[in-house]
């Protein structure tokens, strides 16, 4: 690279540090001579090395630093010359304490280091345990010991530098509890390169480059005739983050405009219901384990709800013989009380019950579908969630038949990124037949369950709608393909609300 | 719903016909069954509700063996009279009062097969029984009763036996209070004044349904050739039905099977009953529903595969089939046969006009304008605590309650959206700031004029919480929303527990209040261990919706 080329490119931090470097290879001096923090010349530092300017070598250094215990004693003395000065004749040990202040502990580190420097004799004074003086003591006392010199010594210090009588000051301090630090240190040692040299004896001026265009500039028009100094265009920036949908309202969003492009129209409802609309109208019997308090939340207060009086009439038939359908229904006795029972909606076909019985005969073929929130009795955990999203839909239409059920949900799964759909047979109260829809998961390699679907008994239709005539229906999780597309492992972090993940979160884009 | 285990190497036997493994898991996945695993020796297959009798293995083999053309049609299972006695009590009307009967002899048992009986007993009294509520059966070693059986109630003080598992001979009311099942099914006979129990000839109590056995005649052995069993329950049309199922899987265990005489009061009853229902079918129908185009030889075919007899016209339904309510059953039963893989897929052209929620739509335009200003959304929970939404925020509030959550953490049912950000942002303290978040979501309260007693309104809230959050912060995003729809509005003062004094106001349009904004109350910010600033506000979309409808 030609070194106008890479001049230009400097950035007023490079500019300060490189010239430097022709002198020194000391970060701190460097750091003085430019008068930058130490971050800033290790940015320079890294830039220059990226254009291979300059080259790093790493050195690891031993950096002996004081400890808590270091600095205490670099301030009032060691314990040991403490507890000498102490003494006068034979002094008990309580004494001694009282007198300098030392703890329990570095009167036995004292005593251990004095004795070995036969700087006392302990005995005993009356019972009390005590020391005493010696000869060699008292001599002692008027030297500077060598860990008293060591200490004194600023700060951190490199374990490379120090005298023989030093380090073996260290070593003894070493063994003893937090007076000294030892620690290994990374330091970077600048050296030009090749380029480098070439670049500085070109010479780094910094009269002609710009370095950000202002109004007064253009106004002026002092920016002509200079340059502007050149930006590493491929560098990274620091992130920004901006507004954004949840996951779960744009998987919606791409969800509901597939079936608004096959002609159906959206339904919306409550989240409360009685068990009329939730179970008794799609047929479910009272007695089955569907409605069972382990899978269902009921209200407490108020605990029932109003249900149509003439529908609920025709319900009950249904549910007891069949009423005018030709089935024999379920033969038991329907309750009414059973039937008015509050609970969250455990799944969003009551919304298609509702709707076939809002529709008259001249409104056909209808085509709804709903994304609603269900709620089941559940506990949270890393497989199961107690509020959830499915996608339902239906097809009133007297034309309607089981193929039309495949063909319509192959449509929806195509644009939904699977192609291959197929159904097994499956058991739901309310269809006949019911299907499992499994779709095939390309990177998977398997078969996937996705939702159930059917066409309506006719034990559900005819009361609602009046008539007979083909329901197709089905629902499908949301949740599920959301954990898909964003690879979650647990279902809980789909309502997690992290910021972080939310920020980073890839947009909804099949 | 319940899986069944069963032995490859029997099941292999009764089919009559050995498949290849992945061919084997095809099959049983388009039956109408969820196979859950197969191994070197097992199957676990999960059966559908509707198919009560599939829970045995017997009862699998013989729906497989029909599916995959092995041995298809309707299976004769003879049945001899054995002139047995069975006298049904006036006493057992109010306790239990229906029980159907059988015997069934020449069989032989080993561990295996008394593991395969009791299993298929229990598997009955979870699904098709209710937990034993609609049905409890017995079967029994015939060789220890002495005919005839009477089945009665009596005050349990008078019924003393010893129980099956139990150590010795106990009153009624004792097995209820000490053996364990009876505490686990007591509660079946809560509140009656007269217990059921099975009686031979001897006065030997055989069982006191749906509780338990006799230990001495109750329990089948190694040594037991013969036995007696009954169904005891509330419906006699059921009860057959299971008795139906209990007895042809012992016929395919190389049983015979015998009838016994019901003597209810004046009124005899032959069971078990195992001639087929016949059940006109109607092909045009089936055909329309499921697109297809068979004759009455096709659909002969079809049923056949799927254990249907078929006669002029008339389907012959096994008598151990309880799911046949409607031509719609017949339907399915063909349309499993056809094989669901083999329906096309047909985008039928029906000109329909697609057609999105207004609301829906309003509620993403709100989102979409709250984006532009830089808010992440949320997606929050409808069910909370009270902790959550009332201790915490300093208020108090009369929220809707669950009956029945098995957590505390969800018990009752959202009144405000503000809790649901702030416990957001108490979640979040260690990232970036600042933290502009939204959620929109469903909030409840009681309402007598609302069918359900519940008024559910959909509400946004939306919050800011940074160093320097406050009440113009806040504000100037409620007054873009606002201006942005081309509307006015007014903010009064009101006084609210969450927030600082002074801080806190209700947003109207048209007089109609909408929202609430201000600044939270630290005391507030301190429950949830917040030490930033948040100021937000909550807004009624329904009601704003509603609004901008009436204008």
């Amino acid at each position: 690279m030609d070194t106008d080329r890479l001049a230009a490119g400097l950035h007023p931090l490079e500019r300060k540090v490189l010239p430097l470097l022709a002198k020194t290879n000391s970060f701190s001096v460097i750091m003085k001579e430019a008068g930058l923090k130490d971050l800033e010349v290790m940015r320079a530092l890294q830039w220059l090395q990226n254009k291979k300017i300059i080259g790093l070598n790493k050195e690891f250094r031993e950096m002996v630093s004081l400890d808590t215990n270091g600095d205490k004693y670099k301030n009032h003395g060691l314990p040991e010359r403490n507890f000498l000065k102490a003494l006068e004749g034979k002094t008990a040990l309580s004494e001694i304490a009282k007198k300098t202040g030392l703890e329990r502990e570095e009167i036995g580190i004292s005593i251990g280091a004095l004795k070995q420097k036969a700087a006392i004799n302990v005995g005993k004074e009356g019972s009390e345990p005590a020391a005493e003086i010696t000869e060699q003591g008292k001599a002692l006392l008027k030297k500077e010991w060598l860990e008293e010199k060591f200490l004194k010594k600023t700060f951190p210090v490199d374990v490379k530098s120090l005298s023989p009588e030093e380090k073996f000051a260290l070593e003894s301090l070493k063994k003893r509890r937090e007076i000294v630090k030892v620690s290994v240190v990374k330091e970077v040692i600048p050296h030009l390169t090749d380029i480098g040299k070439k670049l500085i004896k070109s010479g780094v001026k910094s009269e002609n480059v710009i370095e950000s265009l202002t109004p007064e500039m253009l106004k002026s028009s002092t920016w002509k005739n200079k340059k502007f100094r050149h930006y590493d265009v491929s560098i990274n920036v620091p992130k920004i983050s901006g507004g954004k949908r949840h996951f779960v309202p744009q998987a919606i969003e791409y969800i509901k405009s597939i079936w608004l492009d096959l002609g159906f129209r959206e339904m919306t409802g409550n989240y409360v219901q009685t068990a009329f609309w939730d179970l008794d109208a799609l047929f479910v019997p009272q007695d089955h384990p569907a409605r069972d308090m382990q899978d269902t939340f009921y209200i407490k207060d108020p605990s029932e709800g109003k249900i149509p009086a003439e529908l609920s009439k025709k319900v009950k038939a249904s549910h007891e013989n069949g009423w005018t359908t030709g089935s024999k229904g379920w033969q038991y006795e329907w309750s009414e009380k059973e039937a008015k029972r509050l609970m969250m909606i455990t799944h969003d076909t009551f919304l298609s019950a509702k709707t076939l019985a809002s529709t008259k005969k001249e409104d056909l073929p209808i085509k709804t579908f709903q994304i609603m929130r269900v709620f089941r009795n559940e506990s949270l955990s890393w497989k199961s969630l107690f509020e959830f999203h499915q996608v339902g839909g239906i097809v009133v239409d007297p034309n309607a038949n089981f193929k039309h059920l495949k063909g319509y949900l192959k449509q929806f799964f195509a644009k939904m990124g699977f192609p291959d759909v197929r159904i097994r047979p499956a058991h739901f109260p309310y269809t006949e037949p019911s299907a499992e829809i499994d779709v095939w998961h390309p990177a998977k390699k398997q078969w996937v369950e996705l939702g159930g679907c059917g066409i309506f008994r006719p034990e559900m239709v005819k009361p609602l709608l009046g008539f007979e005539c083909p329901v197709l229906a089905w629902g499908i999780g949301l949740e599920r393909t959301i954990m898909e597309y964003y690879g979650f492992q647990d279902v809980r972090d789909v309502y997690r609300n992290d910021l972080r993940q939310l920020r980073e979160s890839k947009l909804w884009m099949k | 719903m319940p899986t069944i285990n069963i032995s490859r190497k029997v099941f292999e036997q009764l089919v009559g016909k050995k498949l290849p493994e992945d061919k084997l898991k095809d099959r049983i996945s388009y039956l109408g069954t969820d196979l859950d695993e197969v191994n070197k020796d097992e199957i676990i297959v999960e059966i559908f509700p509707n198919r009560p009798d599939m829970l045995s293995v017997q009862g699998f083999s013989r729906a497989f063996s029909s599916f995959i053309g092995h041995k298809t049609g309707l299976r004769d299972y003879p049945v001899e009279k054995s002139g047995e006695k069975v006298i049904i009590e006036d006493s057992v009307k109010d306790v239990r009062p229906y029980t159907a009967c059988a015997i069934v002899r020449g069989l032989s048992f080993d561990d295996e097969k008394i593991k395969e009986v009791i299993d298929i007993q229990e598997k009955l009294h979870i699904t098709y029984g209710r937990h034993r509520k609609k049905i409890a059966i017995g079967i029994y070693p015939l060789e220890k009763i002495k005919m005839p059986i009477r089945y009665m109630a009596k005050k349990p003080e008078e019924i003393r036996f010893h129980p099956l598992e139990g150590k010795k001979e106990m009153t009624a009311r004792q097995i209820l209070e000490q053996h364990p099942t009876g505490k686990e099914y007591g509660y079946l006979l809560e509140g009656k004044k007269l217990f059921p129990i099975f009686v031979d000839a001897n006065n030997q109590v055989l069982s006191m349904p749906p509780i338990i056995n006799s230990h001495n005649v109750g329990k089948i052995s190694e040594d037991t050739k013969d036995v007696f069993i009954e169904c005891s329950g509330f419906d006699f049309s059921i009860l057959k039905k299971c008795l139906n199922m209990i007895v042809t899987a012992l016929y395919e265990m190389g049983g015979k099977i015998y009838s016994m005489e019901l003597h209810y009061g004046g009124r005899k009853h032959t069971t078990p009953d195992l001639a087929p229902e016949e059940i006109k079918l109607d092909i045009p129908y089936i055909n329309r529903l499921l697109g297809l185009n068979l004759n009455e030889a096709g659909a002969k075919k079809c049923l056949e595969r799927m254990g249907h007899g078929c006669k002029s016209g008339k389907v012959l339904v096994p008598a151990y089939r309880t799911d046949i309510l409607h031509q719609a059953d017949f339907a399915e039963d063909i349309a499993i046969a056809f094989g669901y893989e083999n329906f096309e897929h047909i985008i039928p052209n029906v000109a329909t006009i697609g057609q999105e929620d207004r609301f829906e739509d309003f509620k993403n335009k709100i989102a979409g304008l709250l984006t532009g200003l830089g808010f992440i959304e949320a997606s929050t929970y409808s069910l909370s605590n009270e902790q959550l939404q009332s201790s915490r925020m300093n208020l108090k509030i009369d929220a809707i309650r669950l009956s029945n959550s098995i957590s505390q953490e969800y018990d009752i049912l959202r009144a405000w959206m503000v809790p649901s950000i702030i416990e957001i942002f108490s979640k979040n303290k260690h990232h970036e700031y600042p933290q502009n978040i939204f959620a929109i979501g469903r909030v409840f309260s009681k309402d007598i004029r609302e069918e359900a007693g519940i008024r559910e309104a959909d509400r946004i809230a939306v919050g800011i919480c940074h160093e320097k959050s406050d009440y113009t912060g806040i504000r100037q995003v409620l007054d873009y929303l606002f201006s942005s729809l081309g509307m006015k509005y007014d903010v009064k003062e009101i006084l609210h527990d969450s927030f600082i004094e002074g801080r806190v106001g209700r947003a109207s349009v048209h007089g109609k209040e909408v929202a609430y904004i201000g600044e939270i109350s630290p005391a507030v910010l301190e429950n949830w261990q917040l030490t930033m600033p948040v100021a937000v506000f909550e807004l009624n979309l329904t009601g704003l919706f509603e609004a901008m409808e009436k204008k």
